[in-house]
C-alpha cells in the first residue's frame, strides 16, 4: 500500500459496552435490559468499531454471569458477532468466563506482573489456550509504570516471559503503558503523556510485532466537563501517540476531532501540555479551557458553528464530506445540480473533488477511517438524491426505453473495502444504460461467480485498493477459469496495474480475457467495446496481442537478470585502497539545524530540467528555452514561475529548515557501524545497506557495491565517518498556497507546489556543498558552477533512503532518530516512509572520493533472507518493503492457490 | 518414546506426499444391515434403551466388524485410519444411557484400529500406518441457543463439553492413537473446548501428540453452522499449533474446492480434506462414484491445495483406492510463509498488522 498511514492501520477498538466507561450501559446491564444493551453493541459496530470492548466490572454486578450472558446474546446477532470481542476486566475469573462464550480469537484486555511472575505465567499460558491475543498493562510488583523507563522495561520483562516460556507469537502481544492524566497541576505529571509516546516508540523499535493500545480518556482527566478541550487533547495525543507506534486504542471513534480541525491555538495549548514544552503549559491551557467550552473545536461545537455555510458550493460539498455532515448535502447537491448540465456532471465534478480532499486528509494521518467511512456515506446521499434525476435523463434521451445494453456484476474483491471508485464507476455505467449488480465490499470469489451465473452477467467487474486485493483478483480470475467461465473481467482500482493485469491475473484466465480499466471514465468505452457485436472481438484480440508483448517485455525483463549469490557479490566488494589514505575527520559530531534558511540563497541552486518535466515538457534546460517545438511553451512557464518564485521569496511563502549530522563510523560486512564517540567502543545504531548481484560478464570486471563499501572497515583501524541530512523547502506550503493563491487557479498552485519541490532539492544542493566545503571541509577549494554541481561533479555523495543506491524506505527512521528529524525540522514520517511535507529531502553523506552513486538493482532471496535477519525483521517483512527490487516473485511463492 | 517416533514418521511421509486418510465409518456399518440385536450383543442385551444406530458402540459389540473395515481402507491405500469414536464422549453417549461407557469405549476403538494399522505397517514398512483418535462434535452446540426465542440460551457449557472431550481424548491415547482429530467442527467454540482439553489431556499423560482439525462448512455461504468464514475458523483455532487444518463433510468436493483454497491461501500448517461423495440424493444416498470423486478431487493436488485427503459420509474404500491413485503423481501443497501479523476473527476474520 504506498499510501498506507498510521491512522490507516489504527485499530478502533469500541467502547461503550463498558459499564466502566458508559454510565448508559451500565443502567441497562444493571436494570437486565440487555436488548438495549445490544442495540449498543450493534451501534459501535456500525460506527466503525473494527473490535468491541466488553467490560462488565461494576462492584454491585455478578460480572461473570454478565459477562457470558451478553456474550452469549452477542453470538446470535451475526451484524455484531462479526467483528472480535475484547475481553476486558480486571478480574481474571470474568475473563474467564467470557473466554469460554467466544468461538472467535478475541482479545485479553488484560493480564500484567502486578501479582508477581507466577500468576502472569499462569493467566498467559491460559490465554493461549483458549486461543486469544493479549493485552499486558505495564504493571509489576513495584505498581504501575510512570516513566518512560519503567514502562519499556516491565514491557520488556514482560514480553520476554511470554514469547520464550509461554510460547506466545510477538504479533499477539499488545502493550497498554498507561495514558495518565496530564495537566492536574501536579508537576510530576507533566511528562505522562511524552512518557506514554516515548514509550510507545521504544517497544515499537525493541519489539516490532508488537501493539501499542491505551485507554485515551484518562489523559483529558483534569478537564472533566469541557468536551472541546477533552477532544483538542484526545486528537493531538493520537496524532502524535500512532506516529509513535500505538496501533490501537478503546476510544469512541464516532467524536474524535480531526487534528486539522482543532483552532490553532488550542491545539497549540494542548500540543505544549501534552508534549510537555514549557513549564506553564498547564496553566496556559486551564486558563484558555474555558473560552472554548461550548465553542468549535469539539463535535458539538461544530455543530453550532455554521459560518461554513457561506463558502461556495463546492466548499461547502466539500466541508459535508470531509466532515461526515449530512444536513445539508441534499440542498447543496441540488444547488450543483443546477449550476451543472447534466446531473452526472455533480458527481465527477464537485462531489468526486471533496472526496479527493478525503483521500488527501486520510493519506496524510489527518483523518480515520470511520471518519472516511462516514464521508463516503454522505457521498451515497448526494448520488442517491440525484438518481431520480439520473434516471429521467435517461427517460428523456429514450434510452430506458431500450433494453439494457448489457449486465455487469461487480464487487470489490474480498479482504478489501474500498468501493469508492468502484461505485463511481457503477454510477457511470447506469448512466450509459447498463445493468449493474454491484455485490458491494468483501466479496469471496464464490458469490461473484455464482451471482455472475445466476444473473447470466456480461461482464465481471473487480475493484481493489491495497495490494493484497491483486492476489486475491488473480485468485477470481483462477477460479473463474475452473469453472467455466469466459465472459470478460475488468480490473480496476488504486493499485491494479496494466502489467499486473497482463502478467499475474490474465494468465489465470485464458477462456475469457481480464482487461485492465485506468479509470472511471475509461470504464464505459471499454464495455462498449466489449458489448458491441462487431468491436468486440477485434478489441479483445487487440488486448490479447497488447498483453502478449506486455509480458514478454517483462519476462525479457526477467530472464535479463541473473543474478549472483551473496556470498560471490560480497568477495566481489568495491575495493578502496584503504593503507593510503586518512578520513578527513568533520568540524563536528553530533547535529547542527539550520532554520529559516533564507530561500532567496537556495534560488541560484535550482535544477529547473525536473521542473519542465512535471509540466511534461521534455528537454534539458536552459536549451529548452529555445526548443523549435517547446521553446514558447517553456519560455511562458519560465516567466510565470520565476514571477512566482520571486513572490514566494519576498514573502516568505515557505519556511526552509534542515539539520545534518556526522557520526563516527566503520563498515562491518554491509553494514555501516555508527559510534556513540571517538572511541568507538560502543555502537549507536547502524545504517544497513543492499549489494548489487546482478550477474556481469566477468571479463567486465566491475565491483558488485554497496553503500558500505565507501566507509572503511572496523578492520583497518581507520577513524571514518559518515553523515546524516535533512532537510525541507515545504513547512507552511499548503497553507501559503491556500492563502496566496486561488482555489481556482490550478496552474499557481501546481507551479507553486513544483517549486516547493524544487527550492527542497536546491537545499539539499546548498546544503552538501556547505557541508562539503565547510562542515565536514573535506573540499574547502572547491569550486563548481550549478551546472557541475548538477552533474554531480563534486567530491562524495548523498544517497537517499529509498533510492537506488538503498532502495530500503525503512532506513530513514534510523536517520530521523539520529538527528531527531521531526523536532527539529517539522518533517515528518508517514507509517509507508514517506517524508511529508513532500517538499524535502534526507540521505546520508559519503566523502571517499570514489563514493559514486549506483543502483542496487534486484536482489535476490539469499541476500534479503540475511538483510531480514540483519533488520530484526521477519522474512515476509523485509519482502514486503523491497517489493519493487526482489528478483524473485515473493508473493506466488509463498501462495500456493492456482 | 513411542508417540514421539510416531509423530516423526508422520512429518516424514507427509513432507514426502500426499497422504491419504480413510473413508466414512458408517457407510461401511450400514451394509452389514445389522439389527437392534446384532448392535446390542452378549453384553448389552438387556439394555433398557434402543441402541440400534450407536455405531461406536460396536467397537465393544461387534469388533471384527469395525476392525475389518479398518483393514479394508488400509488395504485400499490410507495411510491414517480414523477410531470409531466420532460420538463416543459422554455427551453423546448420554442419549443411549450409556455415559459410563465413554471412556472404555474410546479404548477399545482405538486398540481396534491400532491392532490393524499395526498389521498394515508390518506388510509395507515403508508406509507406515497412523491411528487419528476421532474427536466428533458432540450433539450440542455451546455457541447456538436451541431455544429461538432465547437466544442468550445455551444446552451445554464450556466445561462440560472440555470435561467430555477431556476423558475421550485420555482414551484414545490410552488405546494407542498416533493422533487427535477433532473433526467435523459445525461450532468452533466445542472445538475450542477439545483443543483446550487435548492439550490438559497430553499435560496430565505426559505425551504430546499431534493434532488434527477438520471444520465443516455446511452450505454455499461458505460459513459452519456457527456463522464462521472458513479463514475466520483458522484463526480461530491456530493456537493448538495443529498438524494440519481442512475441511470434511456437508459438502462434496465440487462445492467445497473454494473453501480449501481460502483455507490453504492463509493456513500455515498442512491442509486436510475428506468431503463427501457428493451431495445427498432425495434417498438420503451419495451417487458419486470412486472415479467421479476422484475426477473431482484430483485437481486439488494439481493445484497444490492438499497435504492429506480422503473421504466422508458416502466414500468407501473403493473410493479412497481410487482418489489414492489419482492424486499419487502429485507433490504435497508446499506449506506457505504467512507474514506475522495479529489475526483475530469474530464471526469474520481481522488482520492487522
Amino acid at each position: 500500500m504506498t499510501t498506507a498511514s498510521a491512522a490507516q492501520s489504527f485499530i478502533n477498538v469500541g467502547e461503550r459496552t463498558n459499564v466502566t466507561g458508559s454510565a448508559k450501559f451500565r443502567k441497562l446491564i444493571e436494570a437486565n435490559d440487555y436488548p438495549a444493551a445490544l442495540a449498543v453493541a450493534r451501534q459501535q459496530v456500525e460506527a466503525g468499531a473494527m473490535i468491541l470492548d466488553v467490560n462488565m466490572d461494576e462492584g454491585l454486578l455478578d460480572s461473570e454471569k454478565a459477562m457470558s450472558t451478553f456474550l452469549n446474546l452477542i453470538a446470535s446477532e451475526p451484524d455484531i458477532a462479526r467483528v472480535p470481542i475484547m475481553i476486558d476486566s480486571s478480574k481474571w475469573s470474568v475473563i474467564e468466563a467470557g473466554l469460554k462464550c467466544v468461538q472467535g480469537k478475541a482479545i485479553v484486555n488484560s493480564i500484567s506482573l502486578k501479582e508477581g511472575e507466577a500468576q502472569f505465567l499462569d493467566q498467559a499460558r491460559k490465554v493461549q489456550r483458549y486461543g486469544a491475543a493479549v493485552v499486558v498493562m505495564a504493571f509489576d510488583e513495584q505498581g504501575q509504570a510512570d516513566t518512560i523507563e519503567r514502562k519499556v522495561s516491565i514491557c520488556e520483562r514482560a514480553y520476554k516471559l511470554l514469547t520464550e516460556k509461554v510460547g506466545f507469537l510477538p504479533e499477539d502481544i499488545i502493550f497498554d503503558p498507561n495514558i495518565f492524566a496530564v495537566a492536574t497541576g501536579i508537576e510530576e505529571h507533566n511528562g505522562y503523556g511524552i512518557a506514554f509516546i516515548e514509550a510507545a516508540r521504544q517497544i515499537k523499535e525493541k519489539m516490532p510485532l508488537t501493539h501499542i493500545s491505551g485507554g485515551v480518556s484518562n489523559l483529558s482527566f483534569a478537564f472533566r466537563g469541557n468536551e472541546p478541550v477533552r477532544e483538542a487533547m484526545h486528537a493531538v495525543f493520537l496524532y502524535h501517540a500512532i506516529k509513535a507506534g500505538m496501533d490501537m486504542g478503546i476510544v469512541n471513534a464516532g467524536q474524535l476531532a480531526l487534528y486539522d480541525d482543532i483552532p490553532a491555538e488550542l491545539r497549540e495549548l494542548s500540543e505544549d501540555v501534552i508534549l510537555n514544552r514549557r513549564p506553564d503549559a498547564t496553566d496556559r491551557l486551564l486558563e484558555a479551557a474555558p473560552r472554548f467550552k461550548g465553542e468549535g473545536g469539539g463535535a458539538k461545537g461544530k455543530e453550532k458553528d455554521l459560518t461554513w455555510r457561506n463558502g461556495t458550493v463546492q466548499e461547502r460539498l466539500t466541508h459535508s464530506l470531509v466532515h461526515g455532515i449530512t444536513d445539508f448535502i441534499e440542498a447543496d447537491t441540488e444547488e450543483a445540480r443546477q449550476q451543472a448540465d447534466k446531473p452526472l456532471h455533480v458527481i465527477e465534478g464537485p462531489l468526486m473533488a471533496g472526496m479527493n480532499v478525503v483521500g488527501d486528509l486520510f493519506g496524510a494521518g489527518k483523518m480515520f477511517l470511520p471518519q472516511v467511512v462516514k464521508s463516503a456515506r454522505v457521498m451515497k446521499q448526494a448520488v442517491a438524491y440525484l438518481q431520480p434525476y439520473l434516471e429521467e435523463e435517461k427517460r428523456l434521451s429514450g434510452t430506458d426505453q431500450l433494453p439494457s445494453a448489457g449486465k455487469v456484476v461487480m464487487a470489490t474483491v474480498k479482504g478489501d473495502v474500498h468501493d469508492i471508485g468502484k461505485n463511481i464507476v457503477g454510477v457511470v455505467l447506469q448512466c450509459n444504460n447498463y445493468e449493474v449488480i454491484d455485490l458491494g465490499v468483501m466479496v469471496p470469489a464464490a458469490k461473484i461467480l455464482e451471482t455472475a451465473k445466476k444473473e447470466k452477467a456480461d461482464i465481471i467487474g473487480l475493484s481493489g485498493l491495497i495490494t493484497p486485493s491483486l492476489d486475491e483478483m488473480c485468485f477470481v480470475a483462477a477460479e473463474m477459469e475452473r469453472e467455466g467461465f469466459s465472459v470478460p473481467l475488468l480490473i480496476g482500482g488504486a493499485t491494479t496495474s496494466r502489467v499486473h493485469t497482463a502478467v499475474k491475473i490474465s494468465p489465470n484466465y485464458n477462456k475469457g480475457q481480464a482487461i485492465y480499466v485506468l479509470d472511471a471514465s475509461r470504464a464505459v468505452g471499454v464495455v462498449s467495446n466489449l458489448l458491441s457485436e462487431t468491436e468486440s472481438k477485434p478489441y479483445v484480440d487487440g488486448i490479447k496481442a497488447e498483453y502478449v508483448k506486455v509480458r514478454e517485455a517483462h519476462l525479457a525483463n526477467e530472464a535479463k537478470k541473473q543474478r549472483i549469490t551473496i556470498a560471490a557479490a560480497r568477495a566481489n566488494k568495491y575495493a578502496i585502497d584503504w593503507a593510503s589514505y586518512t578520513p578527513p575527520k568533520p568540524s563536528f559530531l553530533g547535529t547542527r539545524t539550520f532554520k529559516n534558511f533564507d530561500l532567496g540563497s537556495l534560488a541560484p541552486y535550482i535544477d529547473w530540467t525536473p521542473f519542465f518535466q512535471a509540466w511534461e515538457l521534455t528537454g534539458r534546460y536552459p536549451a529548452i528555452l529555445d526548443d523549435n517545438k517547446v521553446g514558447t511553451e517553456a519560455r511562458k512557464l519560465f516567466a510565470d514561475a520565476r514571477a512566482l518564485l520571486d513572490r514566494i521569496v519576498a514573502e516568505k511563502w515557505f519556511t526552509a529548515n534542515a539539520v545534518v549530522g556526522f557520526w563516527p563510523a566503520n563498515s562491518v560486512g554491509d553494514d555501516i557501524a555508527l559510534y556513540t564517540d571517538e572511541t568507538r567502543s560502543t555502537e549507536r545504531t547502524k545504517l544497513f545497506t543492499l549489494r548489487q548481484q546482478i550477474a556481469r560478464d566477468p571479463s567486465r570486471d566491475r565491483a558488485h557495491t554497496a553503500l558500505a563499501d565507501f566507509v572503511a572497515p572496523k578492520e583497518t583501524g581507520l577513524a571514518d565517518y559518515v553523515g546524516g541530512f535533512a532537510v525541507t523547502a515545504g513547512i507552511g506550503e499548503e497553507e501559503a498556497i491556500r492563502t496566496h493563491i486561488k482555489a481556482t487557479d490550478d496552474y499557481s498552485r501546481i507551479i507553486a507546489k513544483a517549486l516547493a519541490d524544487r527550492l527542497a532539492e536546491a537545499f539539499a544542493e546548498a546544503m552538501h556543498a556547505k557541508v562539503r566545503r565547510e562542515l565536514w571541509g573535506y573540499a574547502r577549494d572547491e569550486k563548481l558552477s550549478n551546472d557541475e554541481l548538477i552533474l554531480e561533479k563534486y567530491k562524495g555523495i548523498r544517497p537517499a533512503p529509498g533510492y537506488p543506491a538503498q532502495p530500503d524506505h525503512t532506513e530513514k527512521r534510523t536517520l530521523w532518530d539520529l538527528m531527531n528529524v521531526e523536532a527539529e525540522t517539522g518533517i515528518e514520517l508517514t507509517e509507508s516512509y514517506a517524508m511529508w511535507p513532500g517538499a524535502a529531502v534526507s540521505g546520508i553523506y559519503f566523502s571517499h572520493p570514489q563514493s559514486h552513486y549506483f543502483g542496487v538493482g534486484k536482489v535476490e532471496r539469499d541476500q534479503v533472507e540475511d538483510y531480514a535477519r540483519r533488520k530484526g525483521w521477519a522474512v515476509s517483512e523485509a519482502e514486503r518493503w523491497l517489493a519493487p527490487v526482489l528478483n524473485y516473485d515473493a508473493v506466488s511463492e509463498r501462495k500456493n492457490v492456482a | 518414546m513411542k508417540t514421539i517416533e510416531s509423530a516423526k514418521a508422520l512429518e516424514k511421509a507427509a513432507s514426502e506426499r500426499i497422504l491419504i486418510i480413510d473413508g466414512a465409518m458408517g457407510t461401511m456399518i450400514q451394509r452389514h444391515k445389522l439389527d437392534e440385536a446384532g448392535y446390542r450383543g452378549e453384553r448389552f442385551k438387556d439394555w433398557e434403551r434402543d441402541v440400534k444406530g450407536n455405531n461406536d458402540l460396536l467397537v465393544l459389540t461387534q469388533p471384527k466388524i469395525i476392525q475389518d473395515i479398518h483393514e479394508q481402507y488400509l488395504a485400499a491405500g490410507a495411510d491414517i485410519i480414523e477410531t470409531n469414536t466420532f460420538n463416543a464422549q459422554r455427551i453423546s453417549m448420554a442419549d443411549y444411557g450409556m455415559e459410563h461407557l465413554s471412556y472404555e469405549i474410546n479404548v477399545a476403538a482405538a486398540k481396534l484400529a491400532r491392532a490393524a494399522a499395526d498389521k498394515y505397517t508390518k506388510l509395507t514398512p515403508d508406509k507406515p500406518r497412523f491411528v487419528a483418535g476421532a474427536v466428533g462434535p458432540t450433539n450440542r452446540t455451546a455457541s447456538i441457543s436451541p431455544d429461538v426465542n432465547n437466544p442468550g440460551f445455551r444446552n451445554v457449557t464450556f466445561d462440560e463439553l472440555r470435561d467430555a472431550y477431556k476423558e475421550q481424548v485420555r482414551a484414545l491415547i490410552e488405546g494407542g492413537s498416533d493422533i487427535i482429530l477433532i473433526e467435523t467442527i459445525f461450532d468452533t467454540l466445542n472445538a475450542k473446548a477439545a483443543g483446550l482439553a487435548t492439550l490438559e489431556a497430553f499435560d496430565e499423560m505426559g505425551v504430546t501428540l499431534p493434532i488434527m482439525i477438520s471444520g465443516t462448512i455446511t452450505d454455499r455461504s461458505g460459513r459452519t453452522l456457527s456463522g464462521q468464514t472458513a479463514e475466520a475458523f483458522w484463526y480461530s483455532m491456530r493456537h493448538l499449533k495443529p498438524f494440519s487444518i481442512g475441511l470434511n463433510c456437508a459438502l462434496g468436493a465440487e462445492l467445497m474446492r473454494p473453501y480449501l483454497a481460502e483455507l490453504s491461501h492463509v493456513a500455515d500448517v498442512r491442509i486436510s480434506a475428506y468431503p463427501n461423495a457428493g451431495l445427498p440424493n432425495a434417498m438420503g444416498g451419495y451417487d458419486e462414484t470412486p472415479e467421479d470423486m476422484a475426477c473431482a478431487t484430483e485437481p486439488w493436488a494439481e493445484d497444490g491445495l492438499i497435504n492429506i485427503i480422503g473421504g466422508c459420509c458416502g466414500s468407501t474404500p473403493d473410493h479412497i483406492s481410487h482418489i489414492a491413485e489419482h492424486v499419487a503423481k502429485f507433490p504435497p501443497r508446499k506449506i506457505p510463509e504467512i507474514a506475522p501479523k495479529m489475526r483475530l476473527s469474530g464471526l469474520e476474520p481481522f488482520v492487522h498488522g
